[in-house]
């Protein structure tokens, strides 16, 4: 036998049927990865065959040839393909005409449900734009170069450097303006700091310069949402921001 | 068979589906499949049932049978042999009929040569110690598992398996005298 040694003894029991428990799985995997084993087996199936012609007797009575001639009569296959073949032709129109009706009304349905979604979707859109708009001349306004920004103090007093932080703490929204800063040395930079309420570390919200006339502007810097500020500060921090702020502070909040 | 269409031709018209077809290769082979069945089951009746199943079964499933996986009397005689322990053992049928291949050296179409194969099986199940013969008969015709025979004779699991082991390679030996096997 060709087959390998340790497969050889279940591998003739296995072609016999005379294998039972887990050993048929084992035999089955190494069967499957294993054409030596499976050429092994088909030898063993002939010499099991061969067993078989060994076997002799009467002949089959003539009943049952009659019985398979019946029941091949029964069991007109080609026949029975024709007549299915033909059955499905007939009716293949009236299911087509079927199917289109119910897929009109499918249709129709969901385009008058996408219409009416499509004039709710329409006025929404129209809502948007004009918050859009308004949203965007706001916006120019604040950030506009060429915007005249002038700020009012007690009269007969000197302009001093004034900020003013809108925070919203919910979403971490910040936008901060100042006035009347003094211009930075070199490499330096404003930097704005968050307080928070429950006395932690100040947190960094931005580096920031002014331009030449002293006003500086800060929109919305990455922060974390659901922090509550006491106060918001600046400091003067070297060029890139800082991890802690640096005294003094330029500007504080009341 | 000399004389007579091959057997593949016959499997070719059945699955243009040809009832002749049917008929002719009933002929040649139902003593085959019955002689089997009989063998294993020792009651003509049910002998019968399964030489219906079989043929039906190549009948509606021609296809199963791919001459490149055997000749068709010995396919059958093993598919037969299944069936048969099938009903024997009154479970559901447990081979697919795509499943059995079958390689045999001699070429089993002739009749001369399928003649001198069989002959020389018998010969060397003669040959062979009794138990040994006896152990692989439980087996084969009996559909009987290696833990049952090794129970009905009382004797070890292990000596159980060697014989039939043996018996299988002695009959190899008898089909292939100067072969590896």
């Amino acid at each position: 036998m060709t087959a390998h040694e340790q497969f050889a003894e279940d591998l003739a029991l296995y072609a016999l049927g005379s294998l039972g428990g887990e050993a048929v799985d084992s035999v089955e995997r190494h069967l499957e990865e294993c054409a030596a084993c499976r050429q092994e087996l088909a030898r063993l199936e002939g010499d099991m065959a061969l067993l078989a012609l060994t076997t002799s007797g009467p002949a089959p009575p003539q009943r049952a040839r009659q019985r398979l001639v019946k029941a091949l009569g029964r069991e007109p296959r080609s026949l029975r393909t024709v007549l299915m073949r033909r059955r499905w032709w007939t009716l293949a129109p009236v299911f087509a005409s079927l199917v289109l009706a119910i897929f009109a009304i499918l249709l129709w349905r969901e385009n008058a449900r996408q219409r009416d979604r499509m004039e709710a979707l329409r006025a929404d859109a129209a809502h948007n734009q004009a918050m859009i708009e308004e949203a965007k001349h706001l916006l120019g306004l604040l950030t506009d170069p060429s915007a005249m920004h002038v700020t009012l103090v007690a009269a007969q007093s000197k302009p001093q450097p004034a900020g003013k932080a809108i925070y919203m703490p919910r979403n971490g929204a910040l936008v901060f303006m100042a006035s009347n800063l003094p211009p930075l040395a070199p490499a330096k930079t404003y930097e704005l700091w968050l307080m928070p309420m429950r006395g932690d570390k100040p947190m960094p919200a931005g580096t920031f310069k002014p331009d030449p006339q002293g006003n500086a502007m800060l929109m919305m810097p990455p922060m974390t949402a659901g922090v509550e500020a006491r106060t918001f500060a600046v400091t003067i921090e070297p060029e890139g921001g800082s991890a802690t702020p640096t005294m003094p502070m330029v500007l504080v909040g009341s | 068979m000399p004389g007579t269409p091959a057997d593949a031709a016959l499997i070719a018209r059945l699955r243009s589906g040809e009832p002749d077809a049917m008929a002719e290769l009933y002929d040649r082979y139902s003593p085959l499949v019955y002689a089997v069945a009989l063998r294993v089951l020792a009651d003509t009746g049910a002998a019968e049932d399964v030489l219906q199943e079989v043929f039906m079964q190549l009948w509606r499933h021609p296809a199963s049978f791919d001459a490149r996986r055997g000749s068709l009397g010995p396919w059958l005689a093993v598919i037969a042999r299944h069936r048969a322990i099938d009903t024997l053992r009154k479970r559901r049928p447990q081979t697919d009929l795509e499943d059995v291949v079958i390689a045999i050296e001699a070429d089993l179409e002739d009749s001369a040569e399928r003649a001198r194969a069989v002959e020389q099986v018998r010969a060397s199940l003669h040959a062979m110690p009794e138990q040994q013969r006896k152990a692989l008969e439980m087996a084969f015709f009996e559909g009987m598992t290696h833990t049952e025979i090794a129970a009905k004779t009382g004797e070890p699991l292990g000596t159980v398996k060697t014989r039939i082991r043996a018996a299988l390679t002695a009959l190899r030996r008898a089909l292939n005298p100067g072969g590896k096997g």
